[in-house]
């Protein structure tokens, strides 16, 4: 098996009678963003706590940057970062004071913690109020300088749980946008989140977990489409085209007109494309728009999960 | 450089120590029960037995302080912390839970012989000979490890409440106090009094402070000194020991 950054291989915590993650094994690619969802007390946060170091796991093993994480917690912890699900800076410390409290427990210099720290709280938005005690700070600020803390060693993987839950939108704006910045510079970014548009539109692949199990794997368009056995396309043409030549298509399954628009109904969609392109020619008629309707990550969460019948 | 070795480790537990003594050392209940609590103490005792000599309540009262200023604070520290979310962030940064400990102790060691000195430097001002200097010293650094890791033990219960804590911490250390030979003196304890007195460390640190102000010491200086490195040795790894077991059911 190849190694990724992040290897759990059969991760297992048990809470008295409840088996809280029960043999979570998945791999995280280098340079990716990986989101973890799941309903809450799914296990999201006890398997983040366990690959982190935070809770030891009662059976499997984390490798994390190839270091295993009950034997050499240490060495794989100086080269990541967390941010937990709850903002735990020290709130009768000032930010600046808590980065360089950062600084000393990642072993950097003096200068380089303080040069970090006012990059880190330049781009955040916080470098006016560094010297402000952090229990005056809003939440969406807590959130920020958690993140500032967590990226002040320059981590080459990064932990979020639930990093934007319940903040304003300028702060969720700017956490994603320097997210984004991250994993392009080449920052491996393990994220659990709630939010099923924020994946979507940042992940790279999603793992779905449920009652302690992973249940689904994938890049999100994928588990998108293999939610749905059967798919939908919408097309319309510059020109008429009969009904009976559409349904008489061999991957249209079903068909209907709305508007200047069909909804066909296909059992997949790369076939139902390269058909609808070549009935187009056949027919002389141009594509005026093809759109496939897959369904959204909420309606794949919600199915998978078991809280929306098929 | 090697984040898990042991000069690196050093390093950080003195960040550790650094940012507790910033935080927790002037919270109200630590300073109620590590320096009002002694001087009270002894002000009943000093008022209610006439008939002992102020050098030998004045070694007293330093033991006592000592040993409630070092012990104050670090109980409560990992319940504060537990609680605030701020130990699960030091938990997930590149630091051993001996580090932590460490630096919880450290800080409680520090706190504990600043209070002290001051404690010593009353009863110089007063007009109390010292004849021992570097016996004190040694007797002050050795007992305030000592009672830091006591301190420590206090906090094994993980538990992230406080009060809760506290209140252990109150039962355990007043009987201690009672037993030590600080308001009556080892010679005129009965047999189970002094078999009591033998089992605390608070006990050997009086005893060197006694000497090193009035040159009358119970135990020989060496088994005092001895007792005291052992109890000390034993308590911080106790204290390490449980705390690697207790600390992930406080996350």
């Amino acid at each position: 098996m190849t190694n990724g950054p992040i290897e759990a291989r059969d991760l297992t915590k048990v809470f008295g009678r409840t088996t809280a993650v029960d043999r979570v094994s998945f791999s995280v690619r280098q340079k990716e963003i990986f989101g973890f969802l799941g309903p809450n007390g799914a296990g999201k946060t006890t398997t983040t706590r366990m690959l982190t170091g935070v809770i030891p796991p009662d059976g499997g093993t984390a490798l994390i940057l190839g270091y295993d994480m009950r034997t050499d917690p240490v060495r794989a912890k100086q080269r990541f970062g967390v941010v937990p699900e709850t903002a735990n800076a020290y709130t009768d410390l000032s930010a600046w004071q808590n980065l360089m409290l950062m600084g000393e427990l990642y072993g950097l210099s003096r200068t380089r913690s303080k040069a970090r720290a006012t990059e880190l709280l330049e781009a955040l938005g916080l470098l006016d109020r560094k010297d402000q005690k952090v229990q005056a700070y809003s939440k969406g600020m807590k959130q920020r300088l958690i993140l500032a803390m967590a990226l002040l060693h320059e981590p080459e993987l990064l932990f979020l749980d639930e990093p934007t839950s319940g903040l304003d939108v300028q702060s969720t704006h700017l956490i994603l946008s320097l997210l984004r910045d991250l994993n392009r510079a080449g920052t491996t970014i393990f994220l659990t989140t709630h939010n099923m548009e924020e994946a979507n539109r940042l992940c790279d692949r999603v793992g779905i977990i449920r009652n302690g199990r992973l249940i689904a794997l994938d890049a999100p368009e994928r588990l998108k489409a293999a939610i749905e056995r059967v798919h939908r396309v919408e097309v319309s043409f510059d020109r008429e085209v009969s009904g009976g030549d559409i349904a008489a298509m061999e991957v249209v399954l079903s068909s209907a007109r709305e508007g200047d628009k069909w909804r066909l109904t296909v059992e997949d969609t790369d076939i139902a494309i390269r058909e609808i392109v070549s009935f187009a020619r056949q027919h002389g008629a141009g594509i005026v728009t093809l759109n496939t309707l897959a369904p959204s990550l909420d309606e794949a969460f919600l199915r998978l999960t078991g809280e929306v019948e098929p | 450089m090697n984040p898990a070795g042991l000069l690196e480790q050093a390093r950080r537990a003195w960040a550790i120590a650094k940012k507790d003594i910033r935080i927790y050392y002037l919270k109200g209940p630590v300073l109620i029960f590590g320096v009002f609590m002694p001087v009270f103490l002894f002000l009943a005792f000093f008022l209610g037995s006439r008939q002992l000599p102020l050098s030998f309540l004045v070694s007293g009262l330093v033991g006592m302080t000592l040993f409630f200023t070092a012990t104050a604070v670090s109980p409560a520290i990992f319940p504060w912390e537990g609680s605030a979310k701020t130990l699960e962030r030091l938990a997930s940064c590149p630091v051993r839970i001996e580090t932590i400990v460490l630096g919880d102790m450290v800080a409680s060691v520090l706190f504990g012989i600043a209070i002290t000195a001051v404690t010593i430097a009353i009863g110089l001002a007063g007009g109390l000979p010292l004849l021992h200097g570097p016996t004190l010293g040694a007797a002050v650094l050795l007992a305030a490890c000592c009672f830091s890791a006591i301190g420590m033990l206090l906090a094994v219960p993980p538990t992230n409440v406080p009060s809760n804590i506290m209140m252990l911490s109150s039962l355990i250390k007043f009987p201690l106090v009672f037993i030590s030979g600080i308001f009556v003196p080892l010679e005129q304890l009965p047999g189970w009094g002094l078999a009591l007195a033998i089992c605390s460390p608070l006990t050997y640190c009086t005893d060197l402070v006694r000497y090193a102000f009035t040159d009358v010491s119970y135990f020989p200086v060496v088994t005092d000194l001895a007792a005291l490195g052992l109890f000390a040795l034993a308590c911080t790894t106790l204290t390490m020991v449980l705390h690697r077991r207790t600390m992930p059911r406080r996350m």
